[in-house]
């Protein structure tokens, strides 16, 4: 076989693997839609906030340092220890929860039973909020992370399937990527065994069905929403942890977000697999768009092309490819 | 006691359905019209203060434009109930359509003018807005603001890749021409403030005028129609098609003439993935629905809150008390997302819901009942 | 609505009541915060603390002490305009914009107001024709010589013939990243090499597909011209995909410790144009140190001092204050405005014994401007990243661009922009 067909096969599986990165952010838009129906715009902050919060506990950051130092005159700047990985990623965890309570606490209770685009628009104040509240935290300036994960072209693959064709110099694939793929089936899968397995979940899953009813049957829809932010914010935890360790932690990260809303257009807005689904699909179709297209028409097409995807499938199904079927009635 | 509803009677059918039914709201238009164009252009053309051109360029341009572009972005979403997040490239549209047509040497006619630019920019857009309204036909909610995000990139990566649209000009930037309305230089650095704040101002209370008489006749009681429910309207004879491809050419005609004005008049040089990103879109969006889904009114007080609050708020902390920049900065993001918050918590239906409210107090103020 | 109107109103009539008198006032759009806060901070620090040293050190510019007005941009257009209707009523003598999108914006709004703008390293490149942009300065050097000088650098390595290698160009998909392509084109026909272009979206997170081509495309060399996240982004998948770091070179916007640093240790051999010095290895540091740091006088907090952006922030202020000097020399007078602040712009002489005498031996070309030339000779370097020291290494010296070839394509573009706007010649 000829070396670009087997290119073509490594776009598409490089593709896929980029596609479960999106997946990664899809997932605590889906989480939070899902159990109650806000369109969280906040969710691409919340993965900054949690990336800035986790390199900031792991490197011993004084937080609000710079508007301490700019108010009494002191150069505050670290406390002067490491905090190990694990311990800095669960202590960054205990901040997204907390994050999740304050949010139901006064924002989310104070909304009950509002239109759809109110909360949305609530979260898009949040997100404002926390924009800059993260930034006075920890400062702007860029961050590294490193939480162990190994990065760059696996090696092995490379070199064992280099002599597959002529001209073809082995499959590329990065390890960070199939570390992410790997996190992320984890993560799917316990999400899904947590929903169908735990009583929790099963309040969840009855929330999300129909709250009212929820409610009747005794099941506390704060305890619910708190639970549901604080999981949305576990995931928004490791997608910041997988990009950040990427590009580095700046403001950028939280433009990731743009990248999640065509993946949770085509999953559907409710759907846990259509959210992987959907990024893999996203991801090889953008990719696929700019290895054949793209050099045709000058390139850099994938921001728009993997909305117009994501429209396609739409007009054919205008609740996702897994989203649960729209009934109207009058 | 303050605002009177009550002796007002009327003896015409024009009479009551005339745009202010109310005298009292009708003699404080006037007077706000009264100050808006006469006062104001006065005091810029003195120059009062000093501040001429900082008041004009930083502050009644951007929020002028913005008002008109939010009336526009408001009969698609607080009136048609159709969730549009392509805004900004719709303004890009605008922004550059006027570019081309002002470069555009016409046979015959020569220069054109700049008003003209202005009509056919929106009328571009309004086509472009027809085109990516189709999907709303299948699509609807979040998906379909989803869905419009894709008009969002494709525009701005268009604008970008072919250099057609900016004249084959070395980086990809246009700027504007200099160009006259009435006597008047309205565009270029030149241009007196006091020109342009009432070109900007005109255009906007058309805007308005026009909106407001769209929206409370046939057409704006079919969007109504389709926003409360779309199936319903449909059973009662409201065409969808007609009436969702209508509300997107209206809306996006407003933003189309917001885009070319924005581009012309306010910045006098853009580049499409800066001036008219993505969060163009979200900021106008952020205006409407903080204005006031459904009103016009709502519309030009979303667009002052969105303008004049970062600058309020920066003007205080950095000019008043002093702050490092970046900390003012970032409060100002605090503090703007902690107002919006508020503000929903408070009054979930806008800034023009508010001043329903005040105005029912002040009917009865100060009696409680 | 109309408390914030009035409120606003109140607040600017007091802000704008307040001129700074007897000072000489440099206003500095910065950009702390914003998806570029990263590399705004170290150029605004920069730019600061060089005026703190002057003012400390020498009690101001011929005695008169100069004045920062630090206004945040964020990187964004609308508020750079406000940011510049707030402070040219002040006294401003010279704009920094910061951005190409400002720049853009203040070319005729600050030629109407007779304010000099100093667009160093960006901006509109033809501006360097003075004759058509009396106002604007772009003086040391510009994209096109950026792009002159990493083909003259590639020549040189390759012995002055590069014939038939391939070069791809990744570049920001915005006006600034579409600046080099039309020189790269030019000088692509002249010395014969292939150029492939490679456009990355804004901001440049993900850009996977741009690098499997260049894997599988494998060419010579690869120029980047980035920005914000496309910088540690593109390294880094540089560092992935194994592409030898020294054939790899950057514009000196893609040149900074915030987009070598993240890809760690691989990144070594890096290249990044520049046209100043890098490092902390020069006696000002000592002042600076001394009457900025010891005194708790820094802008920020201190820990950006010899970055490459922050040297870049020095270099500017430092240019800026030698051309007030140069002013003070031409009128005879102290306190310049900024129509004589124009004036010692175009007659800038900035000699090795300046530079010496300043502490800063050789940290920038040697070069004059003229009324013609608002652009400088053109010369640049080359600097190489070490990660293990963590520190940029100048492994070239200023050396010229190829002017024959850029000068017509400044005086094309700039003679559109004078027809269309209908400006005259200056310099007569």
């Amino acid at each position: 076989m000829s070396a670009d067909f087997f290119y073509t096969v490594e776009v598409i599986i490089n593709g896929l693997m980029t596609g479960v990165m999106y997946s990664l952010v899809a997932l605590g838009f889906v989480l939070i839609f899902k159990a109650s129906g806000v369109f969280n715009y906040a969710q691409g902050v919340m993965a900054l906030f949690a990336a800035m919060t986790l390199v900031g506990i792991q490197t011993g950051q004084v937080p609000f340092a710079h508007l301490i130092n700019t108010i009494f005159g002191t150069h505050l700047h670290k406390f002067g220890w490491e905090v190990p990985t694990l311990l800095a990623i669960l202590l960054a965890l205990g901040v997204m929860i907390l994050f999740a309570f304050i949010v139901e606490r006064y924002i989310l209770k104070h909304l009950v039973n509002q239109d759809p685009i109110i909360l949305f628009m609530a979260t898009i104040g949040l997100a404002y909020f926390m924009e800059g509240f993260g930034d006075l935290m920890w400062g702007s300036e860029i961050k590294n992370l490193d939480v162990g994960l190994p990065q760059g072209g696996n090696i092995w693959l490379e070199n064992a399937t280099s002599d597959w064709a002529d001209g073809f110099y082995g499959f590329y694939l990065d390890n960070l990527d199939m570390w992410a793929t790997a996190i992320a089936v984890v993560l799917v899968a316990s999400l899904i065994v947590f929903s169908n397995y735990t009583k929790t979940g099963r309040a969840l899953r009855a929330v999300a069905d129909d709250n009212q009813a929820a409610l009747s049957v005794g099941i506390s829809l704060r305890t619910i929403w708190v639970i549901v932010w604080s999981l949305a914010g576990f995931v928004a935890l490791v997608a910041g942890i997988m990009w950040g360790a990427k590009s580095g932690v700046q403001f950028s990260l939280s433009l990731i977000a743009l990248k999640a809303l065509p993946v949770l257009m085509l999953g559907g807005f409710t759907s846990i697999p259509g959210a992987i689904v959907g990024g893999m699909i996203i991801g090889v179709g953008e990719k696929l768009f700019e290895f054949a297209v793209g050099p045709y028409i000058g390139g850099a097409t994938e921001n728009w092309f993997a909305y117009v995807l994501a429209l396609l499938f739409l007009v054919f199904r205008p609740q996702g490819l897994f989203g649960e079927k729209i009934i109207e009635r009058v | 006691m303050f605002y009177r509803e009550s002796g007002d009677f009327k003896t015409t059918y024009a009479k009551d359905t005339q745009t202010f039914p109310i005298k009292l709201d009708r003699m404080g238009y006037y007077v706000i019209l009264a100050v808006a164009l006469i006062l104001v252009p006065i005091m810029l053309m003195k120059d009062v203060g000093g501040g001429a051109n900082y008041w004009t360029n930083a502050i009644f341009l951007p929020f002028l434009i913005w008002a008109v572009a939010s009336i526009g972005l408001n009969i698609l979403v607080g009136y048609c109930g159709q969730l549009s997040l392509g805004s900004g490239g719709f303004m890009a549209v605008g922004a550059y359509a006027s570019y081309k047509l002002m470069t555009w040497d016409v046979p015959f006619i020569g220069e054109l003018n700049f008003v003209v630019v202005v009509i056919l920019s929106g009328v571009i857009t309004a086509g472009v807005g027809i085109l990516f309204g189709l999907p709303s036909l299948r699509i609807k909610g979040f998906y379909l603001a989803v869905a419009t995000l894709a008009a969002q990139f494709f525009l701005v990566w268009l604008f970008n890749k072919v250099p057609w649209f900016y004249n084959y000009s070395a980086s990809g930037q246009i700027s504007v021409p200099t160009r006259s309305v009435l006597g008047f230089q309205v565009t270029g650095a030149t241009a007196a403030p006091e020109a342009k704040y009432l070109l900007c101002l005109v255009i906007l209370i058309v805007v308005a005028l026009v909106a407001r008489n769209l929206t409370r006749g046939r057409i704006g009681r079919s969007w109504m129609a389709i926003r409360d429910m779309d199936i319903a309207a449909e059973i009662i004879g409201v065409a969808p098609l007609k009436t969702k491809l209508s509300a997107f050419g209206v809306s996006s005609f407003f933003i189309g003439v917001a885009g070319a004005l924005f581009f012309a008049v306010y910045l006098g040089a853009a580049e499409v993935g800066e001036a008219f990103g993505i969060q163009k879109s979200f900021l106008l969006l952020f205006m409407v629905i903080i204005g006031g889904l459904g009103s016009i009114f709502g519309s030009i007080v979303g667009a002052a809150f969105m303008v004049l609050m970062p600058v309020l708020l920066k003007n205080i902390m950095v000019g008043h008390l002093n702050w490092a920049t970046d900390i003012a900065a970032h409060f100002e993001f605090v503090i703007v997302g902690a107002l919006i918050i508020l503000f929903l918590i408070l009054e979930p239906h806008g800034l023009a819901q508010l001043w329903r409210l005040l105005k029912d107090k002040l009917r009865l103020w100060p009696f409680p009942h | 609505m109309k408390l914030t109107k009035l409120a606003a109103i109140a607040v600017a009539a007091v802000t704008a009541a307040s001129p700074v008198l007897a000072d000489l006032v440099f206003p500095a759009l910065s950009y702390r915060t914003g998806p570029y806060a990263a590399n705004g901070i170290p150029f605004a620090d920069g730019y600061a603390d060089y005026f703190t040293l002057v003012n400390e050190r020498d009690g101001g510019i011929g005695g008169v002490p100069a004045q920062l007005l630090e206004c945040e941009t964020g990187y964004n257009t609308e508020k750079g305009v406000e940011c510049y209707e707030s402070t040219k009523g002040q006294g401003s003598l010279v704009y920094q914009p910061l951005s190409t999108g400002i720049t853009y914006q203040l070319i005729p709004k600050a030629t109407a107001d007779g304010i000099p703008i100093h667009s160093m390293g960006y901006g509109r490149t033809s501006a360097a024709n003075g004759d058509v942009f009396g106002n604007i300065f772009n003086y040391p050097a510009n994209y096109w010589n950026g792009a002159s000088i990493a083909i003259n650098h590639l020549l040189e390595i390759n012995g002055g013939d590069i014939s038939g290698k391939s070069i791809t160009l990744i570049y920001h998909n915005s006006a600034y990243g579409k600046e080099p392509i039309r020189t790269l084109e030019v000088l692509a026909e002249k010395h014969g090499y292939d150029l492939t272009l490679l456009p990355v979206d804004h901001p440049g997170q993900e850009q996977k597909s741009q690098w499997l081509q260049i894997r599988r495309e494998r060419p010579d060399y690869v120029v980047m011209w980035g920005w914000g996240v496309m910088n540690p982004v593109a390294i880094q998948e540089a560092v992935n995909i194994r592409y030898p770091m020294e054939n790899f070179i950057g514009v000196w916007w893609s040149g900074s410790e915030n987009d070598v640093i993240p890809a760690g240790p691989g990144a070594t051999g890096y290249k990044a144009l520049t046209f100043h010095g890098v490092g902390d290895d020069y006696p000002v540091y000592d002042d600076i140190q001394k009457y900025v740091v010891d005194t708790g006088k820094t802008a920020g907090a201190g820990d950006q001092i010899g970055t490459v952006l922050y040297n870049r922030g020095m270099y500017a202020a430092m240019l800026a204050v030698e051309a007030v000097k140069t002013a003070q020399e031409i009128h005879g007078v102290a306190d310049i405005t900024p129509a004589m602040m124009r004036d010692g712009m175009e007659a800038l002489e900035m000699t090795e014994e300046k530079m010496t005498s300043l502490g800063l031996p050789n940290f920038g070309p040697a070069f004059s401007v003229s009324c013609e030339n608002h652009g400088g000779p053109g010369l640049g370097g080359v600097a190489q990243w070490d990660a293990e020291s963590g520190k940029w290494n100048m492994i070239s010296d200023y050396s010229p661009s190829d002017m024959d070839v850029i000068q017509a394509l400044i005086d094309e573009d700039s003679a559109a922009y004078a027809a269309e706007n209908g400006i005259e010649s200056q310099c007569n």
